[in-house]
């Protein structure tokens, strides 16, 4: 008889829970796999891209799904990474669980001050608010110099591959494996979110606040709801940051980081989880094709050094102006296109 | 007493380059209702072109001229060939428009001009000047950029309250369907207040280059205090946010003076303040909708 | 003629070609006989090596000269016969000088592009996000540019050496002159508020009594707004100001006190002080008169032969070698320092023999001590010490604002311990200009 696929495919289609862990186990699985295959230094740029996407992810939340825009998540992700840094500092041996959790905490309780600060706020608003954010508060970390050290920043030792690894495991590998199941669970959990409640309550306010207010969803509380969330996976994403990068420095947390943030939810189509991984690979892969440009063509390095930026630049300003919707969506139309395409095939050729 | 009169003085020229980015923001506001984000870095790029005209063996009063020149042009294209035709999509696209344009000028300056900091003349000396036996903490460059901002800022009233321009322009603003059907090219008008306004943020752009050194990210700390001060004041009012930047430019030097890291996190804090009272800015006519 | 005998034809005159060129080929290269893939980065016939610098940023102007001027030099050892026939290939990255850029740069080197060690690598802050990563993987860390003690931790960080001399033992020396030179004059004290400043200031503390110390004022390269920090100095009355500062801040430091028309006698550590550098930034200031105007009077320090000083055999020659192989550089102290630098590399790695590994390069530069190179002092590597060179002289810059003028004896001393006169001989440069041993 065989099994029947058919049936299996129906019975997760009504569980997104199940739905979404099966896809998580696969791809970590896929990724486990891999990871011995490539060199240690494509699992470093794999755990950098687990980063990013774990931030993106709540970024494209706020942004994409509750239609809130933030150019301060950088500023986010600096509470992660130095809750983290401070913990290790503290106690080198703390279980990463632990640390990740508390950094997650912090951030989502500054989301949760600054949401509420800004909640009133809309448009451009709210965007200056945000970029205000991303500006001044690294400037803490400079200013209480003795608890954060300054620019110098917070050395933070890479998570210590587990003896039963053996000795020969390498820590770019093990960092990727952390990095990887943190941005997973990341994605289930969100995942599951905007299927909910929640996520409804999200969109509903993005698509019409009046609406949503004559449904009973209090406007107020859901953005700040939302930022709370994306402020948690940027938090996330900070402490991943921290490990990743070996070190937190205000330098590491400038207006760039959180415009490359909002790259990565453009490239990949706000309101996309699976679009966030995609913008988060073209962050950590575009500096290296451009290097490897560089070096090809014996570039001076004022260009070479600033091609990659250019092109988040002006790919920002394309997608704009051609691709509203982004890669995810770019795919989902292209896919769309496939199938009636080919189902018109069909029709044709049963029709003779 | 010293101290104060120095930094209040300070605090204002200061605050006058900001009150001129806000209001290059707040002029663009009006027009399309858009928040150019990438004004400072369409600054930055002119004053290098300025710096390079220098560089040629030009004087300093025609490369002046020159990045203002090129401001207008720039502003102009800008508006014309990356804005008008997302206008009309969601607001977002604009704001992440003028966030990649930011981001692509402040790229692509360093590959034509090379990425060294530079330095930039100023138009008069930058030492304080000496009535008879008095040091004054003003210096004649001070008093130049204090001039600039407040005979641009001259101008720009006459412009919209005595000239057929200004009208044409503001009645674009309040309502272009009624412009349209009186015949006016609101296209056009549009396109011209870009460019003011990318004019007035090149102007900013020279004034602020010389005490900031040239290097791609120098406007950035202009462009969001001038863009607080313009919420400060309304984003609908341009008197409202040339006082806003004023009023930031004090602030900011005393607070500056006081601690100097904590400068931008003080602006943080007065602008989450006063938009927590006031959503829509201290000046604002408009009342937000409350729902 | 029919195909198959062109091709015949064609076949024969490529194998000749081939044949011709390989043997060329195999006698140009009878200097790598021997040669062995001993180690990552080496093979038969190349070494590659790699560095962080800052070419953009604050920190760029003057720094960004540095590694272009190293590999002036490395071509031109490459051009007359390299390091046991390998050509040294320089591999150098920007981080604009932001320590969160330098981690995954370094990692890109190491694991990418698989350099045989680190040289040269620019930056206190920088270097330090990264030096713990170098040694836990055991890769050659050489020369750091920064004189911080950092480097000099043995037992901790056995594969990093220094090269320029430490910022204590600079701060020492330099507050010695203060002392005896300047005595009686009110101090104040402006450094980069990071391992950088804090050694340097600990140098001068040691000399200086804490009496004549006025103001203390310091500053990040995050915030070029040190307005109120120079008119803080200048209303402690501070006659003479000390600064470890990167040349951008002291530029902004010089202008900034020239708009408070406040003119103290400024004393800058080597690394922030190269008057053809600061000329430049300052030169939209100084209209008419030379770039140079708030820049006389300076007062420095020097571990190599003076930059200006035409005569000095090093500094022909080096000012030749940078002419032909780096035309577009200028002659200033910064260039003069990267190919100093790269001389130190050529003598580690040629005293390190013909096969070397990351161990031996690290165990020859703590065994056997390099002479003769460029230094006007010698290096204190030891197996205890990853100290660099062990001492300066002081000079002044002169009213054109470029030439400067020792002023002292040249002084070596430790992080502890007194200050002595070093009484060696000048050396000369070899007849070919690459280290012989």
């Amino acid at each position: 008889m065989g099994i029947r696929w058919g049936s299996i495919w129906q019975a997760l289609g009504k569980r997104p829970l199940a739905r979404h862990g099966l896809l998580a186990v696969i791809v970590a699985a896929a990724v486990l796999v891999l990871s011995y295959q490539v060199s240690a230094y494509t699992n470093y740029e794999v755990a950098g891209v687990a980063v990013f996407a774990t931030a993106a992810a709540g970024l494209t939340v706020l942004t994409g799904v509750n239609g809130q825009i933030s150019l301060g998540h950088g500023a986010l992700m600096a509470v992660g990474a130095y809750t983290t840094s401070l913990l290790l500092e503290w106690q080198t041996n703390l279980p990463i669980v632990l640390v990740m959790a508390a950094s997650v905490a912090a951030a989502a309780a500054a989301g949760l001050l600054f949401g509420v600060a800004a909640s009133r706020l809309r448009g451009p608003y709210l965007a200056g608010v945000t970029l205000a954010l991303a500006l001044a508060l690294p400037q803490l970390a400079l200013h209480f110099a003795s608890i954060f050290r300054g620019e110098q920043g917070i050395p933070v030792t890479p998570p210590s591959v587990p003896g039963w690894l053996g000795a020969s495991f390498s820590g770019e590998q093990w960092l990727a494996w952390v990095s990887v199941a943190a941005a997973l669970v990341t994605m289930v959990l969100l995942a599951n979110l905007l299927r909910s409640w929640v996520g409804r309550s999200l969109r509903a306010v993005r698509d019409d606040e009046v609406a949503a207010v004559l449904a009973g969803i209090h406007v107020g509380r859901t953005q700040v709801m939302a930022f709370v969330i994306s402020s948690a996976c940027a938090g996330l994403g900070g402490s991943l940051f921290a490990y990743w990068l070996g070190l937190t420095a205000p330098g590491g947390f400038s207006v760039t980081l959180s415009l490359q943030l909002l790259i990565a939810i453009v490239i990949g189509g706000m309101g996309s989880l699976v679009g966030a991984v995609w913008g988060a690979i073209f962050l950590i892969l575009l500096p290296d094709l451009t290097g490897s440009l560089a070096t090809a063509f014996n570039l001076p390095s004022s260009i070479g050094n600033n091609l990659p930026l250019a092109i988040f630049g002006a790919v920002l300003v394309l997608a704009m102006l051609a691709f509203p919707r982004g890669v995810q969506g770019g795919l989902t139309s292209l896919g769309g296109f496939g199938r009636s395409h080919w189902r018109q095939r069909r029709t044709r050729r049963e029709s003779g | 007493m010293h101290t104060l009169l120095v930094l209040t003085v300070e605090g204002l020229v200061q605050g006058s380059i900001y009150a001129a980015v806000a209001l290059a923001l707040v002029l663009i506001w009006r027009a399309t209702k858009v928040i150019n984000f990438a004004q400072g870095a369409m600054a930055m790029f002119t004053t290098y072109v300025a710096w390079l005209a220098i560089q040629h063996g030009l004087s300093y009063w025609a490369a002046f001229g020159i990045a203002l020149i090129c401001g207008f042009a720039l502003g102009a294209v800008v508006e014309r060939v990356l804005v008008r035709p997302v206008e009309t999509a969601s607001p977002f696209n604009v704001v992440i428009l003028t966030l990649g344009l930011y981001l692509f000028l402040e790229a692509i300056a360093p590959m034509i001009f090379g990425g060294s900091v530079r330095s930039f003349p100023p138009a008069f000396a930058i030492t304080g000047l000496e009535l008879g036996k008095v040091q004054v903490p003003l210096s004649g460059f001070d008093l130049f950029t204090f001039g600039c901002v407040a005979g641009a800022l001259l101008l720009l009233t006459l412009l919209f309250k005595r000239t057929n321009l200004g009208l044409r322009m503001r009645a674009s603003a309040f309502s272009p369907e009624v412009s349209r059907l009186l015949g006016i090219r609101v296209g056009r008008m549009l396109t011209t207040g870009w460019a003011l306004a990318a004019g007035l943020g090149a102007l900013a752009g020279v004034l602020i280059a010389p005490t900031s050194l040239l290097q791609p990210t120098y406007m950035d700390e202009a462009f969001i205090f001038g863009f607080t001060g313009a919420i400060l004041g309304g984003l609908e009012s341009p008197w409202g946010s040339v006082v806003g930047g004023l009023a930031i430019g004090v602030v900011l030097t005393f607070v500056g003076y006081l601690s100097p890291d904590l400068e931008t996190f003080a602006g943080l804090i007065i602008l989450t303040a006063i938009l927590m009272l006031r959503p829509r800015g201290l000046f604002s006519r408009q009342r937000e909708r409350r729902v | 003629m029919k195909p198959t005998k062109t091709l015949k034809w064609v076949g024969l005159a490529g194998l000749t070609a081939v044949l011709a060129a390989g043997s060329a080929t195999v006698s140009a290269a009878s200097g790598t006989a021997g040669n062995r893939a001993s180690a990552p980065g080496i093979t038969s016939n190349s070494i590659t090596i790699g560095s962080t610098q800052p070419l953009t940023g604050l920190a760029a102007p003057g720094y960004d000269e540095i590694a272009p001027a190293s590999k002036a030099y490395f071509e031109y050892v490459n051009a007359h016969g390299g390091v046991f026939g390998r050509k040294i290939k320089y591999d150098y990255l920007d981080d604009g000088y932001n320590p969160s850029q330098t981690p995954p740069l370094t990692r890109q080197l190491v694991l990418q592009d698989n350099v045989f060690g680190i040289f040269s690598a620019l930056g206190t802050p920088t270097h330090l996000s990264v030096v713990s990563y170098l040694n836990a993987e055991k890769v050659p860390d050489l020369f750091v540019s920064s004189g911080c003690n950092c480097w000099n931790n043995v037992a901790k960080d056995p594969w990093t050496f220094g090269w320029q001399p430490d910022y204590t033992i600079e701060g020492k020396i330099l507050g010695q002159y203060v002392k005896q030179h300047l005595s009686g004059e009110q101090v104040g004290y402006f450094y980069q508020d990071d391992e950088f400043g804090i050694d340097g200031v600990k140098g001068l503390d040691n000399q200086l009594s804490a009496s004549s110390v006025v103001s203390r004022q310091n500053y990040v390269t995050t915030n070029i707004n040190i307005g109120a920090q120079i008119a803080a100095l200048q209303a402690a009355g501070a006659k003479v100001v000390v600064l470890f500062s990167v040349p951008a801040f002291t530029a902004l430091a010089l202008l900034t006190a020239a708009t408070l028309n406040y003119h103290p006698t400024w004393v800058v550590s080597n690394v922030g002080s190269d008057p053809k550098t600061l000329g430049g930034l300052l030169s939209s200031f100084s209209k008419g008169a030379a770039g140079g105007a708030l820049v006389a009077g300076m007062i420095s320090d020097a571990y190599l032969p003076v930059v200006s000083d035409s005569s000095n055999g090093w500094i022909k020659l080096f000012k030749g070698i940078v002419q032909k192989y780096a035309p577009s550089l200028p002659w200033d102290g910064n260039v003069l320092y990267g190919v100093s630098q790269a001389y130190t590399l050529v003598q580690a790695l040629k005293a390190a023999g013909r096969n070397p590994t990351r161990a031996s390069v690290v165990k020859i530069l703590e065994t056997r001590k390099l002479t003769g190179g460029p230094g006007l002092v010698p290096f204190g590597f030891s197996k205890k010490d990853h100290l660099g060179y062990q001492g300066v002289e002081v000079v002044k810059t002169g009213a054109d604002g470029v030439t400067q003028t020792p002023l002292t004896s040249i002084y070596v001393t430790g992080n502890q311990g007194k200050i002595t006169v070093y009484k060696g001989k000048a050396t000369k440069p070899g007849s070919s200009g690459v280290p012989s041993n």
